[in-house]
């Protein structure tokens, strides 16, 4: 896992590996799970509007399917340029 | 080309290097921090490897839409000040049509495309800048 911006310093770090249950499917799922286990990731994780998701570098809406992805990332909506 | 990192952009090197390519028409488009609203610093994370990447598929979707000779995107991260220079695009091509439209088309992309966050400091006070719906706007006119 992967965490930017008010994302990262609401989880308070940028990075962690997890080991997610089968029934995991999607970026929605995941972000389920881990607002389920911790009351830090809940509070992050509170509005799912306001988060937008990448497999593998590549953004994804969080509907897409995990699959074998080995990088997800959470973040906010991008504000560049 | 395309760069992303702490280093000061210097418009005219990069204005520079365009200008090497032949081209008969070079359009840029530089944006600063803005001074004018107490921003006092600016603050820019992305995400490496994956902002690159992202960068780079603005830049070969603009060369082949528009058939340009050159195209750069210079984008700084880090801690900056009013004034600084926070991103420079550029694109140099045949005519002025094609660098005018393909620079336009890589700046307003950039803004949705590319994983940039910027967090501004005002009066002692931090927060993380909110995207602008006129970004999205922006953007999709360029959808084909």
């Amino acid at each position: 896992m992967l965490y930017f911006a008010w994302v990262r310093e609401r989880i308070g770090r940028g990075s962690e590996v997890v080991d997610p249950p089968g029934e995991v499917v999607t970026v929605a799922d995941l972000i389920g799970w881990l607002a389920d286990g911790s009351a830090v990731h809940s509070a992050a994780f509170a509005d799912r509007t306001r988060l937008r998701a990448a497999l593998d570098q590549v953004f994804v809406p969080l509907e897409a399917v995990l699959g074998s992805a080995r990088e997800v990332a959470i973040f906010p909506p991008v504000t560049g340029g | 080309m395309i760069v992303v990192g702490p280093a000061r952009i210097n418009a005219a090197e990069q204005f520079a290097a365009l200008s090497a390519g032949g081209a008969g028409g070079i359009a840029t488009f530089v944006g600063l921090v803005r001074a004018d609203d107490g921003v006092a610093t600016l603050e820019l994370e992305h995400y490496p490897g994956a902002t690159e990447a992202a960068l780079q598929r603005l830049v070969d979707e603009a060369r082949e839409r528009w058939g340009l000779i050159d195209a750069r995107i210079t984008h700084r991260v880090g801690a900056m000040a009013p004034g600084d220079v926070v991103v420079f695009v550029g694109t140099a091509a045949a005519h002025r049509a094609p660098a005018l439209e393909a620079c336009a088309f890589l700046i307003d992309r950039l803004k949705t495309d590319a994983p940039f966050w910027k967090k501004e400091t005002r009066g002692g006070e931090t927060r993380w800048v909110e995207p602008r719906g006129s970004d999205d706007a922006a953007a999709a006119r360029w959808s084909v």
